[in-house]
């Protein structure tokens, strides 16, 4: 179900707005609006669908307009043109009341500075949003001390947060966003100021606490690393421009221009890229019951491969078969292929990653099997391109690397 | 004369037309004056001691306790026990006054951009018009006594506290006042839980710096009749007297240090030592 739409959002600072607009609206880039009117523009024409219960991430280096979009949302900025809608109601409109009621009830956000009162303690941080809302404080003060447990800071309570490391505090900026049980959490950069190692532990921590909470969370990072770890799915961002939006996987593997491609050519595929966007989808198979030897041979002669895999009328996967055995079968006389099927064949399902495949490439030269739960045949991997994606090389590279080897 | 020809004919203007207003607000202030004069005159100056020592030690620490003692033991033995006690309150009700217009004036300079255009090169004006300057409309205004001295040290001691206030409140972190309207703050709650709390120690800086200022001005205001060290100061100078002269500036500069070592560390959390 969605959760936040964006549509057509632009943003732009400075004077001169109106002409700023209609130079966007005729297509002009960044650098000319700028030449032109001495206005930047942040955010250009997004639009955004993010649904509830995902953890969606906007990603960009700095100045993509990534920042700036997050505080569209809560209005910290007001955008110049285009709507927000959350849960349907629109935030571009709202009044001052409206605006306060649904920033109090639905939408928390995580700074990436933290943004805490370094005169107070932690609790007092925690339950600020509800003192805030006027809420008393002992069951303000109560609910913050689940909070507080739910993000691990159990004994730090009476703490002030100035004291706290940079790990902690952004704890309690969690904390603070969580207590008011907000049904969207904004993420800015939330975890960027954290070293390496705190930082990956709070993905994890993020991680696990989405699966329990199940909340909708919008975040912002610079670092593609991040930004495969945690999201659901990816916006890229360029210039105030939404460049890209897809899981991961997508972007990875087919990236909508050479700039993406730039960019996620250092990210480590064997991670990301599955078996069901490497394999071939529609293999040529020899059917159990239908394809006796010399049909099998027929289909493999005019496609020119040297095995295929045998399913069950259902599609159901058996195994292999290889021409030499079919060629055998022939001699005999054979009605059936089913003496000659390679059986115990290791299969993957379409989710199976790259990294987890490699290891069966030891244990045949045969190309992998993809099946569904229902062990139906989905499609096949081919070794070669196992190695083209954790490697980054293309198929004629490794032919040629094969072709040299050969020749020594 | 360019400018002076239209001021003049103001003063006079405001003179005449808002007789009632400035009797209003000369009753008032000299009430108030009288009563916190009358009040440190009134008190055994062993107890007077005892207060300011007391509060030096609780916020400044042993040192500047001492210092307080011994500095207004010397004050009491000069023979300047109540000039001092009358300075005092007119520092104390004209800072106070100065205080109640200048916060905020600071918090309205730091809100809006079109307040701080209009308020700073009033303050500019405040601060670099020589002191002796305000002394005249203030006698046109209120007569000569007490009350113009006061009304002149306010207008000379507010710029500071202003300026300072409006300092620190832009000064609180962009992230912090994004955080705090992001969990949906009021204006009014931006303001009293966290811009104030996290500007105080700029604030207070600025509470000591008017102090000092308004100190500063007493004594010149004694020029037009306020009561205090200052009419000694210019005893001394007019009857060419060196020796009073000098130990009652000396007084004013011992009753200068004692306050400004107690409000200086009015921020700080106290230290008992």
């Amino acid at each position: 179900m969605e959760k936040i739409r964006i549509e057509n959002l632009s943003l732009v600072f400075g004077k001169g707005k109106n002409k700023a607009l209609k130079m966007l609206g005729n297509g002009k880039n960044k650098a000319e609006i700028l030449d032109a009117t001495g206005c930047t523009v942040a955010v250009r024409e997004a639009n955004l669908s993010i649904d509830e219960g995902e953890i969606f991430v906007v990603m960009g280096l700095s100045g993509s307009g990534k920042s700036t979009l997050l505080r569209c949302i809560n209005r910290l900025i007001n955008p110049t043109k285009g709507k927000i809608f959350v849960n349907n109601e629109e935030i571009t409109n709202m009044n001052d009341k409206e605006l306060l009621n649904i920033r109090r009830k639905e939408l928390a956000m995580v700074f990436q500075h933290f943004g805490l009162l370094p005169h107070r303690t932690v609790l007092s941080n925690v339950a600020f949003g509800q003192e805030l809302q006027g809420v008393p404080q002992q069951e303000r003060e109560k609910q913050a001390m689940e909070t507080i447990g739910l993000v691990g800071l159990q004994g730090y309570e009476n703490q002030k947060v100035s004291e706290l490391s940079g790990g902690m505090q952004q704890r309690v900026g969690l904390a603070r966003g969580l207590a008011n049980k907000p049904e969207v959490l904004l993420m800015d950069e939330a975890f960027s100021a954290l070293d390496p190692l705190i930082r990956s532990q709070m993905q994890d921590e993020l991680l696990i606490l989405q699966e329990k909470m199940k909340k909708t969370i919008v975040f912002i990072t610079h670092d593609l690393d991040e930004a495969i770890k945690i999201g659901d799915r990816i916006a890229i961002m360029k210039d105030g421009e939404i460049v890209q939006i897809g899981t991961s996987e997508e972007i990875i593997t087919n990236p909508a221009n050479d700039y993406i491609k730039s960019f996620v050519e250092n990210v480590d595929r064997s991670k990301i890229v599955t078996a069901g966007s490497i394999m071939f989808a529609k293999p040529k198979i020899a059917r159990l019951k239908k394809d006796g030897p010399a049909g099998v041979l027929r289909i493999m002669r005019e496609n020119g491969v040297e095995h295929l895999p045998v399913v069950r009328t259902n599609r159901t996967f058996l195994g292999f078969i290889k021409l030499t055995d079919v060629l055998r079968l022939k001699q005999e006389e054979a009605k059936t292929i089913d003496k000659a099927i390679i059986e115990g064949i290791m299969s993957v399902t379409p989710d199976t990653t790259i990294e987890n495949m490699l290891p069966l490439l030891s244990k045949t030269n045969l190309p992998i099997p993809v099946v569904n739960d229902d062990n139906h045949l989905m499609g096949v991997v081919s070794p070669t391109s196992i190695i083209a994606e954790s490697t980054g090389m293309d198929k004629h590279e490794i032919n040629d690397i094969i072709q040299k080897a050969i020749e020594l | 004369m360019i400018v002076g020809k239209y001021i003049e004919d103001a003063i006079n203007w405001m003179t005449i037309n808002f007789s009632g207003f400035f009797d209003a607000v000369n009753y008032g202030m000299s009430s108030l004056i009288n009563v916190i004069e009358a009040f440190w005159v009134w008190l055994p100056f062993y107890v007077v001691i005892a207060i300011f020592t007391g509060v030096a030690w609780w916020k400044a620490g042993k040192q500047n306790a001492i210092l307080t003692v011994l500095g207004l033991i010397f004050i009491y033995f000069a023979g300047f026990w109540v000039e001092t006690m009358q300075t005092f309150a007119l520092v104390l009700a004209s800072a106070i006054i100065a205080l109640l217009m200048g916060i905020p004036l600071g918090i309205w300079s730091a809100k809006t951009e079109t307040a701080q255009k209009i308020i700073r090169p009033i303050l500019d004006f405040m601060q670099t018009m020589p002191a002796f300057v305000y002394l005249i409309p203030a006698v046109l205004f209120f007569g000569l006594g007490t009350v113009p001295g006061a009304f002149a040290t306010i207008i000379f001691a507010m710029p500071p506290v202003v300026r300072l206030t409006s300092l620190g409140i832009k000064q609180v972190p962009e992230e912090i006042v994004e955080a705090t309207k992001a969990f949906g703050a009021t204006p009014r709650q931006l303001l009293f839980k966290v811009q104030l709390p996290l500007a105080m120690p700029t604030i207070l800086a600025g509470v000591n710096q008017t102090i000092m200022m308004a100190l500063s001005m007493v004594v010149i205001a004694s020029m037009i009749g306020a009561k205090g060290l200052g009419e000694i100061v210019l005893q001394g100078i007019s009857q060419l007297r060196i020796g009073l002269g000098f130990e009652s500036g000396l007084a004013v500069v011992l009753l200068a240090i004692i306050l400004d070592r107690i409000t200086q560390n009015l921020g700080k959390s106290n230290k008992k030592k």
